[in-house]
């Protein structure tokens, strides 16, 4: 179960870690990418964070959708369209909610995740956020299955993500501007995937607070 | 009239194609919709959005792009419209793309018209 005040908690945490990443994500799409993931993540979330008081007095589902409608005009590069459909996909299937069971959450997961795909025409093995996302949503549902926690399921999806950013060093990208490097890409962990372990690791945080 | 749309990461190259091509169009209707509200390197939905509704005067609207989260960010803005029968990413080179539409749009070409020069642009040889 997650409150609003779960809820925005979580996007002020994932924020932080944005700007405290900044670099380390700048870094590792410097290896790859075009160098601006860190740099594109903490612009957008500091727009998130400022455009927050605004909507902070809405359902959970106009909060999500406010998120992602801000980082669509101020992240910049891919991940914008990419972060900013999950969180309105998330928004959308949580609508009027005020308060989200686990099976929302998990909904909530699902489109969010449905939507990178959907936007990003990418699977799972191709070097991309979708590498760490899925399992650590995986994990979430085998572990609320077998009636563990939230904070223990959130607790798995975090390792899982890991894991999943780990996996990415040992492929080769084929999307995004990394797959102009082929098999030169092959060492290096993704960006993308990198920050969304982050997103789980920020929810993990927030679950523990609670004490859920 | 067709209207453009000229989506690049950079504020510069999309300003750069217009004004390219309204040496030989000058009564075309484009929109540059290069980089971040601050001038930055990216690509901003609101802006492309902003873009399309400026040039869009019922005959419909191309869009050129350059890569990676261009293509993303125009279908979002696509997506926003209220209608988007006939807007589309038109996959050809930025450039030469933004020149040909240009003229073929301000010579009164249909919207297929101007889609199918613009798909031809792809493999045009320039020598």
């Amino acid at each position: 179960m997650a409150t609003k005040a779960e809820v925005l908690d979580f996007i002020r945490v994932y924020a932080d870690k944005m700007a405290e990443h900044r670099q380390e994500l700048t870094d590792f799409d410097q290896a790859i990418g075009d160098g601006d993931h860190g740099i594109n993540m903490s612009r957008g979330f500091k727009a998130v964070i400022e455009k927050l008081p605004t909507v902070e007095d809405k359902n959970i589902d106009d909060i999500l959708k406010s998120v992602g409608m801000t980082l669509v005009s101020t992240v910049g590069g891919a991940s914008g369209p990419l972060y900013g459909t999950a969180f309105m996909k998330a928004g959308a299937a949580v609508k009027g909610k005020e308060e989200l069971s686990n099976e929302d959450v998990i909904l909530a997961f699902d489109e969010a995740v449905g939507g990178i795909q959907f936007r990003g025409k990418a699977v799972q093995g191709e070097k991309t956020i979708l590498d760490s996302m899925i399992p650590a949503i995986n994990a979430i549902k085998a572990s609320i299955a077998a009636g563990k926690s939230m904070t223990d399921a959130l607790v798995d999806a975090e390792k899982a993500a890991w894991d999943g950013v780990e996996y990415t060093k040992t492929i080769i990208a084929t999307k995004g501007r990394a797959s102009y490097l082929g098999e030169r890409s092959i060492g290096h962990q993704d960006p993308g995937a990198t920050s969304m372990a982050y997103a789980f690791q920020a929810a993990k945080e927030v679950a523990e607070k609670a004490g859920k | 009239m067709v209207g453009i749309v000229v989506v690049s990461h950079s504020q510069k190259i999309a300003e750069g194609a217009v004004e390219l091509a309204k040496q030989m169009a000058p009564e075309a209707r484009i929109a540059a919709a290069g980089g971040m509200e601050d001038g930055g390197i990216g690509t901003d939905v609101s802006k492309i959005f902003a873009g399309i509704e400026a040039v869009q005067e019922g005959d419909g609207v191309v869009i050129l792009v350059d890569l990676g989260s261009a293509v993303m960010s125009s279908e979002m803005a696509i997506e926003m419209l209220e209608d988007d029968s006939n807007v589309k990413i038109i996959d050809a080179p930025i450039v030469e793309g933004t020149i040909f539409s240009s003229v073929e749009a301000s010579i009164g070409s249909s919207f297929d018209e101007v889609v199918e020069v613009l798909t031809g642009c792809k493999t045009y040889k320039k020598f």
